[in-house]
């Protein structure tokens, strides 16, 4: 029997939205206050899904203390209490929450190998939240 | 096609132990989830049904049905019990919230004849949740 396992977690950092390729002004326009140059930050909640099998032996898709694991390692520790803007990935990409989702999904993707990425969904506040679950993603 | 979804919570304790493994395996797969005299949680319990809104009562589904086979065939069976000790699933298979939302499926599928079953989804902490779609 296949399942789907969603976990949650939590961190927190700073960005701020800004363009190079646009004016002050087109980016004033597009970004509204979070424009703001000192930036501003968030509680982010990440929840990862993933999918598999639930082994017969353990009754789980996948060992919550590896996700928990490669999670914390790769995800939190890189993000949490980080300004966002001064990260590699978002050296040339606007670090919106769009851009923050598919860059976790990608390092989930590539790094997590005990059950099968479906999907990472961010909220960046209570009224608003961003889902990422590949290229060819539902 | 529109999809209706109805909470409900119960509380229920567990412990995760598989008598093929030893003392040890037990303790490092499970961890603190292997203490046998169980532990609890509050399960919150979503179940989803999928089908064309009837055009005399504008329902997807009758929602007193769906209460109502939730109650018997879920909520009186799992609420405020051992899981292991008292629920006939899990005397061969380990609660995990894998297995639980997997058994009420079983569950409630052969019972909702009037709707179709998309989804059932356990949250056994609000950081922590299964989905179950029937899928083999």
């Amino acid at each position: 029997m296949k399942a789907h396992l969603t976990r949650r977690y939590l961190f927190s950092a700073s960005h701020r939205l800004h363009s190079d390729k646009m004016s002050e002004e087109e980016n004033r326009l597009t970004y509204g206050k979070c424009n703001n140059p000192y930036g501003h930050g968030h509680n982010y909640m990440v929840e990862v899904t993933v999918s598999g099998r639930v082994d017969d032996q353990t009754g789980m898709v996948c060992n919550l203390v590896d996700l928990d694991g490669f999670v914390h390692d790769e995800i939190l520790e890189r993000y949490d209490h980080q300004n966002l803007n001064l990260l590699q990935e978002f050296a040339k990409q606007v670090p919106t929450t769009e851009n923050l989702c598919i860059a976790i999904y990608e390092i989930v993707k590539r790094g997590f190998r005990k059950a099968h990425l479906e999907k990472v969904r961010i909220e960046e506040t209570m009224m608003n939240s961003f889902e990422y679950a590949g290229e060819n993603g539902r | 096609m529109v999809y209706l979804t109805r909470k409900a919570e119960f509380s229920a304790s567990h412990y995760y132990h598989n008598p093929d493994f030893t003392p040890e395996e037990n303790q490092r797969v499970f961890g603190k989830c292997n203490n046998p005299n169980g532990h609890g949680h509050n399960y919150t319990l979503e179940v989803t049904v999928k089908g064309a809104v009837d055009p005399t009562s504008g329902f997807v589904v009758d929602l007193k049905q769906l209460k109502d086979v939730m109650g018997r065939e879920v909520l009186d069976a799992l609420d405020h019990r051992f899981l292991n000790k008292e629920v006939p699933e899990f005397c061969t298979k380990i609660p995990t919230t894998e297995n639980l939302a997997i058994a009420i499926w079983q569950r409630l599928a052969s019972k909702l004849t009037a709707t179709e079953l998309h989804r059932v989804r356990v949250y056994e902490t609000p950081d922590l949740f299964v989905d179950f779609y029937g899928e083999a």
